[in-house]
C-alpha cells in the first residue's frame, strides 16, 4: 500500500508518520508538498499533526487552501481514503470534508498525555481490525480538540454511526474526566457518510512502537492496510 | 475604503476564553461586568471596489475565510470611504 504523507509549512509529525508508516509497518510511503497538484497515486492521504500555518486564523484554516487540498478533495469524493491526524482532523472539518468544527479545550490548556479511547465502530476502513468496544492507548497534544456541532448535526453524525473513537477511561466507560478536552459526545475520532474520509485527534503515530509507551496506534494504519488488501 | 469585520463565537456557543476574562475581571473587583465573549478584528483596506461590489464581497470573505460558520458569527462597517 503507497501513503503519501502531506506537509504543509509547520506540520511536525510529518516524519513521525512517514516513520511509523515505512519502518514500522514495511509499507511504501512518499511525502507530498502542499503546493503541487499531483497525489502521485497514493492509495492513501495522511493529512499528519502539527500547527499548520502557525494555527493562525484557526487551526487548519490557512491549509484548507492549499492547492494540493483541491486534488485531496476530488480523491476524497471518489471514495479514497484520507486520514486526518490532529491537525490534520481540523483541516477535514476546516474543508467540511467531515462536519463541525473545533473548539479550543474545556480548560484552556494545551493537552499532552496519553488518553484511553474506546472503538464504537470497527467497520470503517481505518478500525477494521479493531473490535468493538476495544480500549485503545494513545497520546493526544491539542489545544483546540473540543469538537463541537450544532445539535442538528450532530443527531445526524449518530444516526449514521459516524463516531468511531470516544474518549473513554481505561475500562471503556465514558466520563466527563475522561473526556479530557470537553468533546460533543466524547468524539475523538469521525468519520464521514461515505465511510473512506476519517480524522482523529489522537496521534497512531506516536504509539507505534513498545518503545514509545504503547503500539495501539498501530491498529489505525494496519486497518487500512487490511481494507486496501 | 476600509472597513472593519468583527468574527466572535455565536452566542450558542461557549466561549471559555471570554468566561476566563469574565472571572479576572471579577478576581479585580469590577463586579459590575456581567459577561465577556472574546472575539477577533480584522481591519481591511479595499480597492477599486464600489461600495455596492464591497456589500458583496465583505460578507463573503467573512462567510468563506475569515470566520468558520458553524461556531462564529460576524458583523462589519466600513471605516473609510475612497
Amino acid at each position: 500500500m503507497k501513503f503519501g504523507v502531506v506537509i504543509f509549512p509547520g506540520s511536525n509529525c510529518d516524519y513521525d508518520t512517514l516513520y511509523a508508516l515505512k519502518d514500522v509497518l514495511q509499507q511504501k510511503a512518499i511525502f507530498l508538498w502542499h503546493k503541487e497538484h499531483n497525489l502521485k497515486n497514493v492509495d492513501c492521504v495522511i493529512l499528519p499533526g502539527g500547527f499548520s500555518y502557525g494555527d493562525y486564523l484557526r487551526s487548519g484554516s490557512i491549509a484548507a487552501f492549499s492547492p494540493l487540498m483541491q486534488e485531496i478533495k476530488e480523491f476524497a469524493l471518489k471514495g479514497g481514503l484520507v486520514l486526518g491526524i490532529c491537525n490534520g482532523f481540523q483541516v477535514l472539518l476546516e474543508l467540511e470534508l467531515l462536519p463541525g468544527a473545533m473548539l479550543r479545550n474545556k480548560n484552556l490548556k494545551f493537552l499532552c498525555q496519553f488518553v484511553h479511547l474506546r472503538v464504537e465502530n470497527e467497520t470503517t476502513p481505518f478500525t477494521s481490525r479493531a473490535k468493538k468496544g476495544q480500549v485503545l492507548r494513545i497520546p493526544i497534544a491539542h489545544y483546540d480538540g473540543n469538537f463541537f456541532s450544532p445539535p442538528d448535526t450532530i443527531q445526524e453524525i449518530k444516526t449514521n454511526n459516524q463516531i468511531v473513537l470516544r474518549y473513554s477511561d481505561d475500562q471503556g466507560q465514558l466520563s466527563e474526566d475522561a473526556n479530557v478536552n470537553g468533546s460533543l459526545e466524547s468524539i475523538a475520532g469521525l468519520i464521514n457518510k461515505a465511510g473512506n474520509v476519517m480524522g482523529m485527534m489522537p496521534h497512531p503515530e506516536r504509539a507505534s512502537e513498545t518503545l514509545l509507551g504503547s503500539e495501539d496506534g498501530r491498529i489505525i494504519f494496519e486497518s487500512m492496510i487490511k481494507w486496501k488488501g | 475604503m476600509k472597513v472593519r469585520i468583527l468574527v466572535s463565537l455565536k452566542d450558542s456557543v461557549l466561549d471559555p476564553q471570554g468566561q476566563t476574562v469574565k472571572n479576572a475581571l471579577h478576581t479585580l473587583g469590577y463586579d459590575s461586568i456581567k459577561d465577556v465573549r472574546q472575539g477577533k478584528v480584522f481591519e481591511i483596506e479595499l480597492e477599486g471596489i464600489s461600495e455596492e461590489d464591497a456589500e458583496r464581497v465583505v460578507p463573503e470573505i467573512s462567510d468563506k475565510v475569515l470566520a468558520n460558520p458553524i461556531i462564529e458569527k460576524f458583523s462589519w462597517q466600513i471605516l473609510e470611504k475612497d
